[in-house]
């Protein structure tokens, strides 16, 4: 299925590993696992949208290799044509999500994080494999992320306690303005810091009901597997779509789709991302500009996706 | 004339001791501007009431510089608790020249004296008192404690409520800890050069309000200014969007409150006293030249009939003419471009089989009128359903569902106000909580408070004026 690879990693590597290529089983997945006599099932890593995991429909992957320039995975690249089958999953999912009662969503993000601790072995294996950390500093940082993910859920029923207001006006109204979610959140993730990276962008996106799809930057394998959490978390199709790929290609369709509300660029600092802010301001979408842009882990970040609406109510004079 | 008509009943200008001539007010002194200086003419009468200087880029320069100087060493300096003195001084300044304002604004804008009198100017003095009162709190406004202010904020405002908008501009900018320039718009700048000579009088510090007049440029080189820290802009969709271009890949920080379309929902167990007298509040106030006007009617199919008969009946009563005159309900429309644009909209709005019907009033000879206009039979893919007309006409289209009045209200790229007249609690609360809108009525309309957050969804902007919300926009967390 796979026509064509592209390497991230220099030159003299991306030969090494198309010889290591042809010479299969050679790659660290085998070597890791060599002292075993039985053959490993390796996993094919695809996109999520709408709940689903297709392959990119232009048929396009991008190899990974571990720190040593081994095969690892083929992992789909998204196309144009797959942000949009994503965007319209996503906007389909948001109403639903944001409907949902804020207990509901905090428990399926606890789930989330339930699920994770569940398979950390495997997301801690993946990060090791790829990133070069060493076990005990992987396993920190995806402990990290599970905290995170648990951190966000608790927040679901309070962001309106602190982002809202009874407002005290000078007549007979009984006047309230509540944050609801900004909508359907295109989200461009940091570049460093894998699954901890991932999920201090796409948590926060999440606890008041938006619905998001997410470039994941460094760490492709590790979202992938997030989106397999996802999907046996009960958290509705649609809500997460992933699209791994070159975010460079991605974000612009994403920018200018005018049917995404906000575009956080937390992970663009290394993209054009100012003609990415350029074209979001031709459908007035909400923009979070690169690191440091807004910090992780606040309500500021979580309040940033959202929208005041103020109702004003008659009161019936007596 | 029989006892039943309206007498004339004109507020006086003598109030007024305009001059003949404006300059900038920048620094806390007059000065003349560097671009070719332009007239303001009352829209009632096309008769110019002053002349007003055009700031170049020249201008601008020093009015951010002495925004800059004002926000360094004193305004940046001072305790908040001094900074709301300030302000509370405004406030009352403002409550005691309100007569004055209000006639000024009426000549200046075309709208109704009861308007600017009742309306307009009593919220100008509440705004300028309320935000006061913030100065010395902020910690409280949500961003931590010890939130600090951006720095110099340039300001641009419309001129459908000129000083209105400058309060909503300045009161939360300057409790904050800003300094501001702010750009009125080139056909409504009396007000704002008079609200010049109150600051003077409240004795605020030179630079920390710099007020310059001009066109589009002036605001242009204003917002690019590279000194400048914050950006508020009210106004249409495309200038918002021109600026946030603008000012993507600086470290600026943009609020914008832009155009709407808004939908006012009327169920058929809506109260239609009260709905039919929300209907026309909701596109007639300020002959309809409001962003979050009740400008598509959607009424539910069994009580169109009856709603549009009723309506008629109640807009035939509506009196057209003198904004001066007490009387008055619908003035004149601000500009001939305005009238132009409405009157292309609403021609196009026929040509695409609307039916429209306009109130049975007579228009002055002299200066820039339209009869408040309901169009029929309006499909929600009509011209005059999508663009925002910004003028007294109602499109009017229909819904038999409650899902089917959300699906309706929703289909806009706009999302700033809405309303929905029912007398069931429990579906207004519903209808509500899917509207995609930033302010939402029920059983009311147009109603504002600086402590009540105002500001759109989607296309309609972002950032909220007012209350806690609207003083984050003008702050930055603490360190």
């Amino acid at each position: 299925m796979a026509t064509s690879k592209t390497s991230k990693t220099a030159t003299a590597t991306k030969a090494a590993a198309t010889e290591a290529t042809t010479a299969r089983p050679a790659g660290s997945r085998a070597a890791a696992r060599a002292a075993s006599a039985r053959l490993d099932v390796p996993k094919t890593y695809k996109l999520f949208i709408g709940g689903a995991f297709p392959r990119s429909e232009s048929g396009r992957v991008t190899e990974v290799t571990d720190a040593r320039g081994r095969f690892v995975a083929n992992v789909a690249k998204a196309s144009r044509k797959d942000a949009r089958e994503a965007v319209r999953a996503a906007r389909k999912a948001q109403p639903g999500w944001a409907g949902a009662t804020a207990y509901n969503r905090g428990q399926v993000l606890y789930r989330v994080a339930e699920v994770l601790e569940g398979r950390k072995a495997q997301f801690v294996d993946e990060l090791v494999q790829t990133s070069g950390l060493t076990a005990a500093r992987a396993a920190k940082q995806v402990e990290a992320a599970i905290d995170l993910w648990v951190w966000h859920a608790g927040w679901t029923d309070k962001i309106a306690a602190i982002g809202g207001n009874a407002n005290a006006v000078a007549g007979p109204y009984f006047n309230i303005s509540v944050p609801e979610p900004t909508g359907v959140v295109a989200i461009i993730a940091p570049q460093s810091e894998g699954l901890l990276g991932l999920t201090s962008v796409v948590a926060p996106a999440l606890v008041m009901g938006n619905s998001v799809v997410v470039v994941p930057g460094s760490a492709p394998l590790s979202a992938i597997s997030l989106a397999e959490v996802l999907a046996t978390s009960d958290m509705p199709g649609g809500v997460v779509n992933v699209l791994t790929g070159d975010a460079a290609e991605l974000a612009p369709w994403l920018a200018s789709h005018a049917d995404v509300n906000a575009l956080d660029l937390t992970g663009a600092g290394s993209l054009d991302w100012i003609s990415l802010e350029q074209s979001a301001a031709d459908t007035l979408k909400r923009v979070i500009r690169p690191e440091p842009g807004i910090a992780p882990e606040t309500p500021q970040r979580i309040l940033a996706l959202t929208e005041t609406k103020t109702i004003w109510h008659t009161k019936s004079r007596l | 004339m029989t006892f039943l008509d309206y007498a004339p009943a004109p507020e006086s200008t003598s109030i007024l001791g305009l001059r003949d001539e404006y300059g900038l007010f920048i620094g806390g002194e007059w000065r003349p501007g560097g671009g070719t200086s332009f007239a303001s003419v009352s829209p009632s009468t096309e008769r110019q009431i002053a002349m007003f200087a055009a700031a170049d880029e020249g201008d601008v320069d020093a009015a951010v510089a002495a925004a800059r100087k004002a926000y360094r060493n004193v305004w940046g300096p001072m305790s908040g608790r001094d900074r709301g003195k300030y302000l509370f001084r405004i406030a009352r300044i403002l409550q005691e020249r309100a007569r004055e304002l209000a006639v000024a604004e009426s000549l200046d804008n075309g709208k109704p004296i009861k308007e600017t009198r009742d309306a307009d100017v009593p919220l100008v003095a509440q705004w300028f008192f309320h935000c006061a009162g913030w100065a010395d709190k902020l910690d409280w406004v949500g961003l931590g404690a010890n939130p600090q202010a951006h720095g110099v904020a340039a300001q641009i405002i419309p001129w459908n409520f000129p000083l209105l908008m400058l309060s909503w501009k300045i009161a939360p900018a300057l409790a904050a800890g800003n300094t501001v320039v702010l750009k009125p718009a080139e056909t409504t700048p009396l007000t704002a050069m008079l609200f010049a000579d109150i600051c003077q009088q409240a004795g605020l510090p030179a630079g920390v309000v710099n007020l310059i007049t001009g066109a589009g440029e002036t605001g242009s080189a204003l917002v690019r200014h590279p000194d400048v820290d914050k950006v508020a802009f009210t106004g249409s969709t495309a200038v918002g969007r021109e600026i946030a271009k603008a000012l993507a890949g600086t470290s600026k920080k943009l609020t914008l409150e832009l155009g709407g379309k808004g939908a006012n929902i009327v169920f058929d167990d809506a109260p239609l006293d009260q709905a039919i007298e929300g209907i026309v509040n909701g596109i007639f106030f300020n002959q309809g030249q409001v962003c979050c006007a009740g400008s598509r009617l959607l009424v539910q199919e069994n009580i169109h009939d009856a709603v549009m008969d009723r309506l008629k009946e109640r807009m035939a009563t509506l009196r057209l003419g003198d904004p001066l005159d007490k009387n008055t309900d619908v003035g004149a429309i601000n500009s001939t471009a305005q009238l132009e644009r409405i009157t292309r909209l609403v021609d196009a709005g026929i040509a695409e089989g609307g039916e429209a019907w306009s109130a049975p009033c007579e228009l002055p000879k002299e200066g820039y009128w339209f009869a408040p206009t309901v169009v029929t039979g309006v499909e929600a893919s009509s011209t005059i359903a999508r663009e925002e007309i910004f003028g007294p006409v109602l499109s009017v289209l229909t819904f038999r569902t409650p899902d089917e009045a959300i699906a309706k209200a929703n289909n806009t790229p706009y999302g700033l106000s809405a309303g929905i007249w029912s007398d069931k609690g429990s579906r207004v609360l519903a209808v509500a909580d899917k509207l995609r809108a930033g302010v939402v009525w029920t059983n009311t309309f147009n109603k504002f408070d600086p402590a009540s957050p105002f500001g759109g969804y989607k296309e309609s902007g972002y950032g909220r004026e007012g209350g806690r919300q609207g003083m984050q926009a003008y702050l930055k967390g603490g360190k």
